[in-house]
């Protein structure tokens, strides 16, 4: 034990001058609070994803490389909301950070600043795999964004004090950028209000309701259960070969394109891969990326045009 | 931030320094190091001042709403005077089994490895595995807990155990935690994971024959994880000694001791795997084993060292790290045992015992489409010969080559829930055995994130 304890502090001592002029490390569950971060602090941070965007962040393994990225962060953001319940527990629970723990300026729970939708007033898991805070895919609305990066650049400004100025600026900055870019998008969407989907997941609801569109069913009999061929029938009876006036089925890179395609056939009604995150699709590099690839697709599709469902990424 | 990493640490160490030298007779480099210090704590103090005020009025700025789409609204909170609300999470596994067996599994022995601990088959027919009641919370800002309560059926006597009850820090620095309490000793890969996290219905032939199944203990565990790119965990652990491979509480209470390694990463976005290396030494004074480890009569009983090096490697992989479509994962331990004391069998005098023996399995499940799962399993153990004083007893091998292989199903509705079937080709003695094994496992409530 003593040996350990000497080797230790030989470590700490031997590290220190390394943490000296090091960037704010950011951790983000998600790509799209990476990207966020990256935007607002620039050269100020080093920021990394735990998850890719061809990755369900429901469904990650605590990989000790990950333990080991939570261990060196003085910022982990994450969309919350209970959408990474299986994996980030156990990943604070292992690096031994303490200035990352929730309920401490280094954690961020991205959903805590926006509003939430469809927050069940019960919970059963009978109804499948719920969340009981709220639907935790907060990043589809751009306005969304705007306040969560609102909320980041003040956390950056608190836990790095040396470099505030260049956190608020960079917040300020971006806000502006994204304001314009906003009214671009909405002002293209208008015609889109009123439209009505079918999605795999319900990881859509901000982005329906954003560009005011319509729900009408799911793949998956319940969240989390992967579609199964008697809830796809019932679907396909309840649509109609007609597709009754629903005008894509949008799923998730990651999410298997079968379901999506087996009604794509029967029903007539195109099939649409849609960006969840940065990286979901080449289009969508950026944040500024991914809602102008998400127009584009949901534009491409709707005018008929071969959809690039099949793209393999 | 650079604020308290760079100088906070350099800064005590000097004030500390300061303060007790100064007793001594002061110095006028410590006084000059000491008004140093007072003015960059002056300066700093001045600074966050400067930056909480210019927050407060970007905070201002913002609260202003510019953006009218989607008016936050702070969740209502309401302030109810109940106890109820720091309540723990809580969580119930519910565990059923059934075994058919060639052989009465009470006659299952593997020569040279008398059984402790939990180890051996389950019962034939239908039973309950255990039923396992979970709760954990943060006691404060530094302190969280867990306590794990099985409640098993042996012999139609319900018998509740106290399988996990820790307290571990949250607060400490440089990467370190301490854990206390009673809790699955860290070695190997497998020897901290709850039954109901098992790829297969029982464990391998090394954790029954060298730990007792599973090797839980009551003492401290300090782990401290390097602040490295890649994972590196050390961890120590000094406990009673009171369990299996350990027994009797030797040296006052203080009986066995662990050591461990673990180091891991990713190869790409769809492999990443982990390696441990791990070592206890249990000293006995009076270890039961054997097949009546319950009552005294009929108990071999060991006092000495045991000394067990443990290697573990795990492997997974899931395309892109999509686990939930289709996922691999290959683990193998390796286990290798010395023991020197001296061993007492029922109704003859202590004989002197010295002998190695190890043992390894590897086993590799395969997820090809969601909700099913396959696996495959291989145990092996072996056995240096002792003196010839043990022929004829049970911890004489004579000459067998314990083996088992095991082929797995299971069927998963949601993470919450998992029916197995399970064969073993059972060769861990001459009575070869075939045992087929029906399984579930159900969980409700809090149910924790589980580790790789």
């Amino acid at each position: 034990m003593k040996k350990i304890l000497n080797t230790y502090l030989l470590l700490v001592l031997l590290g220190l001058p390394f943490t000296a002029n090091a960037e704010l490390k950011v951790l983000a569950c998600e790509p799209e609070w990476s990207a966020l971060a990256e935007e607002i602090g620039g050269d100020l941070v080093k920021a990394t994803s735990a998850t890719n965007a061809l990755q369900d962040p429901h469904y990650i393994q605590a990989r000790p490389s990950l333990i080991s990225k939570v261990r060196r962060a003085d910022l982990v953001v994450c969309s919350g909301a209970q959408l990474e319940i299986g994996w980030l527990p156990m990943l604070l629970s292992k690096a031994n950070n303490p200035a990352v723990l929730p309920g401490k300026p280094g954690f961020l729970e991205a959903s805590s600043v926006v509003r939430r939708l469809d927050v069940p007033d019960n919970v059963d898991r009978a109804q499948g795999d719920m969340h009981p805070e709220g639907n935790p895919h907060i990043q589809m609305n751009p306005h969304n964004i705007a306040r969560v990066a609102q909320a980041m650049g003040q956390r950056m400004a608190e836990i790095d004090p040396d470099n505030a100025d260049g956190y608020i600026r960079g917040t300020e900055d971006f806000i502006q950028r994204w304001n314009e870019a906003m009214a671009g998008w909405e002002a293209r969407a208008q015609e889109l209000a009123g439209k009505r989907v079918v999605c795999h997941h319900q990881s859509w609801i901000y982005l329906e309701a954003w560009l005011k569109l319509e729900e009408v069913a799911t793949l998956e009999p319940v969240p989390g259960i992967p579609p199964t061929a008697t809830h796809l029938s019932a679907l396909l009876k309840e649509l109609g070969t007609d597709g009754n006036g629903a005008e894509w089925i949008i799923r998730a890179p990651f999410q298997s394109d079968k379901a999506s395609d087996w009604l794509e056939e029967r029903t007539g009604i195109p099939a649409v891969m849609l960006p969840l995150t940065v990286g979901g699709t080449e289009g969508a590099n950026s944040l500024f990326g991914l809602f102008d690839d998400v127009l584009n697709r949901l534009f491409e599709a709707h005018a008929g045009e071969k959809s690039h469902t099949g793209e393999k990424i | 931030m650079k604020i308290r990493l760079r100088h906070l640490p350099l800064a005590c160490v000097l004030l500390f320094c300061s303060q007790v030298v100064a007793q001594e007779g002061r110095s006028a480099e410590l006084d000059a190091l000491g008004e140093e210090i007072r003015s960059m704590r002056t300066e700093y103090e001045a600074r966050i001042a400067d930056l909480e005020a210019r927050l407060d009025a970007a905070e201002s700025r913002d609260a202003a709403p510019s953006n009218a789409e989607v008016a936050y609204q702070s969740p209502t909170t309401v302030s109810v005077a109940s106890d109820n609300s720091f309540n723990p999470a809580i969580g119930v596994v519910f565990q059923g089994q059934a075994w058919a067996y060639n052989h009465d599994p009470h006659d299952y022995s593997i020569p040279g490895f008398p059984l402790g601990g939990e180890a051996g088959p389950a019962s034939e027919g239908l039973s309950l595995a255990e039923s396992e009641i979970t709760m954990s919370a943060n006691v404060d800002d530094k302190f969280t807990a867990m306590l794990t309560v099985p409640i098993h059926v042996h012999d139609g006597e319900v018998a509740v155990e106290l399988e996990e009850a820790w307290v571990e820090t949250l607060a400490l620095p440089g990467g370190l935690s301490i854990r206390m309490g009673r809790f699955f000793a860290d070695i190997g890969y497998l020897n901290d994971k709850h039954f109901h996290t098992w790829d297969f219905a029982d464990q391998p032939l090394v954790y029954q024959a060298f730990l007792g199944s599973q090797y839980i203990d009551d003492g401290l565990q300090f782990r401290w994880l390097a602040p490295t790119d890649f994972y590196l965990q050390f961890s120590g652990e000094v406990l009673r000694g009171d369990r299996y491979p350990a027994g009797g509480a030797a040296h006052h209470g203080v009986g066995s001791a662990t050591l461990g390694v673990k180091t891991g990463g990713d190869i790409g976005f769809s492999n990443s795997w982990l390696l441990g290396f791990s070592w206890v030494r249990a000293d006995s004074d009076g270890r039961k084993t054997g097949h009546d480890h319950d009552h005294d009569h009929d108990s071999l009983l060991f006092t000495g060292d045991t000394d067990l090096y443990v290697a573990d490697f795990v492997w997974k992989w899931a395309p892109n790290g999509n686990s939930r479509q289709q996922n691999f994962k290959f683990q193998a331990e390796y286990m290798w045992r010395n023991e020197k004391g001296e061993y007492t069998l029922p109704g003859a005098a202590p004989g002197p015992w010295d002998n190695d023996q190890r043992g390894w399995y590897a086993q590799a499940v395969y997820q090809p489409f969601p909700q099913w799962r396959f696996g495959a399993r291989l145990d092996h153990l072996s056995s240096d010969t002792p003196g010839m004083m043990w022929e004829g007893t049970p911890l004489y091998p004579g000459g067998s080559d314990p083996k088992r292989y095991s082929l797995m199903v299971d069927w998963s509705n949601s993470e919450f829930s998992r029916l197995r079937f399970q064969y073993n080709h059972d060769r861990a003695s001459d009575l070869t055995d075939n045992q087929f094994g029906l399984q579930y496992i159900f969980s409700i409530g809090a149910h924790g994130a589980h580790a790789f």
